[in-house]
Order: C-alpha cells, then sequence, then structure tokens
C-alpha cells in the first residue's frame, strides 16, 4: 500500500514540488523534503510551537499536519521572513532587545509574531495581545518579557517605515535578494 | 514513530457522497479512520499509537465548511475550525459562551486547524466544546450512504469515549437552537494555566430569571468530571424555582456533587474536581446574578 503523493504547494512563495507518503508531516517535509531547517521540532504533540509555520497566513503546528493536507497550500517558514541575508524588522527587533536566547522556539515565535502584525496593521498590540497570540510557543530561556517587547518594537518600527535605519536597509537588500532569486516573494 | 507515518494511507474523497461511499465499504475490513485538522489524531500518532492504518481525509470537503444560520438555528459545519466560531459575529452575539468556549480551545495554532466536528468525533470527556454544545442542546447531524440523521447532544455520549455514531456515519455539522432569550451564558474552563491546557474541569451555563424573580431556565453543563460530558440535572432541579440567594448556591453545589464522578488522574485528583465544579459553579450563578451571593 503505502502509496505515495506528488505533493504541489507554494513555500515561501516559491512553487515546491515533492514525492512523499501523504501522512508525512509537513514538519519532516519542510525540513528533510525542502531543505528548510529553520522550523525545529520541539515536542512532537503541538503543545510547544517549535514548528509552527503559516499555512495560508495563519499559524499551524506542522507536526500536527499531514503531507496531503499542505497540497496547493501557501506555506511560510521562517526563512520567508528574511529577505536573502537582511533580516525583517521583527527579527531585527529580536537581536536588538534580546528576545532570542538558545534559539530553539525562536523560528517558531517568529513566524507566529509575524502573523500577529499582519493581523494587527498599523497598531501596536498590547503586552497582554502579544502574549495570548504567543502562548502556543513555549520558551523556556527568556522569561517571555523580552520576546513581547520585541514584537512590539517590530509593530512601532513597522508604524513608521520612513524612518530609520531598519527599513532602509531591508529595502536595499531585499533588491539584491530579489534578483539573485528572479523573482519576487510572496506571502508578505 | 516517522517510519510508521510512511506506511500510513490516506483516501482522498472527490465529495462527501465519495466519501460516505470510501468509508461504508471500509467498514468490512480495515476501517478508514476519518482525520479532520489532525490536532488530536497527530498527537496520537506521534507518540506511536496507530488507531488505524488507513485515513479518510476530509480536510477538503466544501459540504462541512462554513456557519450559517437556518430556520433559526445555527448550523455549524462539521469542519468549521475553532478560529472560525471564536471570531463569528453571529457567535459572539447570540451564543457568547460557545465563542467562549472556542477561545479556550488549546492555542492559536491549534484553533487554526482543530475542528467542531473532531473535536466531538474524539469524544473525551475533557473536549472543549461538549459542555457548551450541552447546555445549548445542539443537535449533531450525522451522515452515512443509508441518508441523515440527527442525534441529539444529550444521547451523543454512550459511555467513555463511545460515541452514538454508526462506524459508516461521519458527522456532517452541528445545529444549535435559538439561545434562550434573556438567559445568561457563561463557559469557565479550569486548567494548568489558562492556554494549551487540558481541562480538570470544565462548566457551561444558561441561567434566567423569571418576571417572579425565580429562576425559570437553569441549565449547567460539565466536562472533564465524569466518564462523558454530562448534564448536572440534579443541580438543574435543584436552581428550578428557587430565588437567588446564597442558600440556594449552597443547596445546588450540593446537588452538583451528586450528578458528577470525577476521578484521579495525571491532571488532577477527584477531590480538587469536587470542590473546583463547587466553586465553579458559585461562579457562574453570582455571574448570572448577583443575588446569589447575598444573604
Amino acid at each position: 500500500m503505502s502509496a505515495v503523493l506528488t505533493l504541489d504547494f507554494t513555500v515561501n512563495g516559491k512553487p515546491r514540488r515533492v514525492r512523499v507518503p501523504p501522512m508525512k508531516r509537513l514538519l519532516d517535509v519542510l525540513r528533510a523534503d525542502c531543505g528548510l531547517t529553520g522550523t525545529k521540532e520541539g515536542c512532537g504533540e503541538g503543545e510547544c510551537g517549535a514548528c509552527t509555520v503559516l499555512m495560508d497566513g495563519v499559524p499551524a503546528n506542522s507536526c500536527l499536519v499531514p503531507a496531503v493536507q499542505a497540497v496547493g497550500a501557501k506555506i511560510v517558514t521562517v526563512e520567508g521572513l528574511a529577505r536573502g541575508p537582511a533580516l525583517s524588522v521583527l527579527q531585527r527587533a529580536f537581536v536588538e532587545r534580546g528576545g532570542t536566547q538558545c534559539g530553539m522556539c525562536t523560528p517558531g515565535i517568529l513566524v507566529t509574531a509575524h502573523a500577529l502584525l499582519q493581523r494587527t496593521k498599523g497598531r501596536v498590540p498590547g503586552d497582554d495581545e502579544v502574549r495570548v497570540a504567543l502562548a502556543g510557543n513555549l520558551c523556556r530561556c527568556t522569561g517571555y518579557q523580552k520576546i513581547v517587547d520585541a514584537v512590539r518594537a517590530a509593530a512601532r518600527a513597522a508604524r513608521a517605515p520612513a524612518r530609520g535605519r531598519p527599513a532602509a536597509r531591508t529595502k536595499a537588500k531585499t533588491t539584491r535578494a530579489k534578483a539573485a532569486r528572479g523573482g519576487k516573494r510572496a506571502g508578505r | 514513530m516517522r517510519a510508521a507515518l510512511s506506511a500510513l494511507d490516506v483516501a482522498r474523497p472527490r465529495d462527501l457522497g465519495h466519501a460516505l461511499e470510501l468509508l461504508h465499504a471500509s467498514v468490512a475490513g480495515g476501517r478508514l479512520v476519518p482525520l479532520a485538522g489532525g490536532t488530536d489524531l497527530f498527537v496520537m500518532l506521534n507518540s506511536g499509537q496507530v488507531p488505524g492504518r488507513r485515513f479518510l481525509d476530509l480536510w477538503g470537503l466544501r459540504e462541512l465548511r462554513g456557519v450559517r444560520e437556518r430556520d433559526g438555528r445555527l448550523v455549524l459545519g462539521a469542519l468549521t475550525t475553532f478560529s472560525e466560531i471564536r471570531e463569528h459575529a453571529l457567535v459572539r452575539r447570540r451564543y457568547p459562551a460557545l465563542a467562549a468556549a472556542a477561545a479556550e480551545v488549546g492555542v492559536w495554532q491549534i484553533q487554526n486547524r482543530g475542528t467542531l466536528g473532531g473535536n466531538i468525533a474524539n469524544a473525551s470527556p475533557a473536549g472543549d466544546s461538549l459542555p457548551v454544545l450541552l447546555a445549548l442542546e445542539a443537535v449533531v447531524h450525522a451522515r452515512s450512504v443509508r441518508g441523515p440523521r440527527e442525534i441529539p447532544f444529550t444521547s451523543l455520549f454512550r459511555g467513555y469515549r463511545d460515541l452514538a455514531l454508526e462506524p459508516d456515519e461521519l458527522i456532517v455539522a452541528v445545529s444549535v437552537p435559538p439561545a434562550p432569550a434573556r438567559a445568561k451564558q457563561f463557559f469557565r474552563k479550569v486548567g494548568t494555566r489558562r492556554a494549551q491546557s487540558i481541562s480538570k474541569v470544565a462548566l457551561a451555563g444558561l441561567l434566567r430569571l423569571g418576571r417572579d424573580g425565580r429562576v425559570d431556565l437553569a441549565r449547567v453543563a460539565l466536562g472533564s468530571v465524569a466518564p462523558v460530558t454530562l448534564r448536572a440535572g440534579r443541580a438543574e432541579r435543584a436552581l428550578l424555582g428557587a430565588r437567588p440567594s446564597v442558600a440556594a448556591t449552597a443547596a445546588a453545589r450540593a446537588a452538583l456533587l451528586e450528578d458528577i464522578a470525577p476521578i484521579d488522574d495525571i491532571r488532577s485528583d477527584r477531590e480538587y474536581r469536587r470542590r473546583v465544579s463547587g466553586n465553579v459553579l458559585e461562579q457562574f450563578l453570582r455571574a448570572a446574578e448577583p443575588r446569589f451571593a447575598r444573604r
């Protein structure tokens, strides 16, 4: 039996085709078949959120998603947040504010926080709102406050994109990254 | 464990009719296991438990999606996710207890994938949506190749994880009658932390006072305190006709202890659950009518 599925989906704006068993976890498809190892496995039971990716714009635990249900989906992983070597405003805020320590939970947290900021566009979410959104992303190092600070700082920075260094740098590198890839990246 | 996953097969039905045929045909040997958002099934699979070798992927079936109103009833497709429920304007306005329960299922990631039909089919006594659906007197709409069937929530659970569904039936929707006018709705889940926990006790309630100041509608449903999600019939009868007071609260609490049969397990113990069930009942009554706190 054990049929193999031809899975067509979009990862970080790029169409992908892989041949995988239908019940293979999206997490393993991304890591093993797509070579995108930014997405981590933590608990493997939907508790910790280390494996969080966006599926059609909303966060999901990729350890709980079978490949067969990713057919046609638009997936965004942590690799899709940066533009080439240039960190996104959110990623930069995590670096600058100490929102990351060991780094195991960071990819999942960035992806969930990215989705939150997409939703709150133009508004800086309050501490509580950030904490509720990130309740499914466990971090054992930071104690969370610096993560919350970083997310809110990124929201403030995104609100005033014309000013300041980060936005300008992101733009310059984006052009280079785009040229290198020969296309435009979706999901942002 | 991952090696085991690669040996599993999935049937991908074209539409609901096809899904029902596939499920029916599989009952004779190696029944297909229905798969919705996977938030329960993949936890099992990842821990090495294999509920079957072949799965029926329902995720793509449009007939099972969407929330609508029909003849005054709210109809939720079986694949409605908890995110959809908690954000739905009509649900929030008319069934605030249901919206509240949906908001307490796991976390954002789980709410985006977990479905109402899946929560029911999983039939855990700790299922987060079950007490509210029971209190709202919801009806489960099942379907098989033989046709549709309606199962009132009150007769859905025959025993621990034992659902009154035939092996070839699928849950296609859940419908909820209009919420009783002027009744206060309540939902509270008690777990280890506010998010991402399996409940130790969950309580959904509806309460209304008549013109004479006495309780004329009382519905109390609890999860995690018995082998099945249950209506607390004795507590409800203790409340019906009562004037709100501390004495009425005490009588309802005492009656509630006769309704529930909690156990010691990994999440909590019997005594804690008995105490907290009473506390949450009291919280519900006081929230619905402050005079339940008055002498």
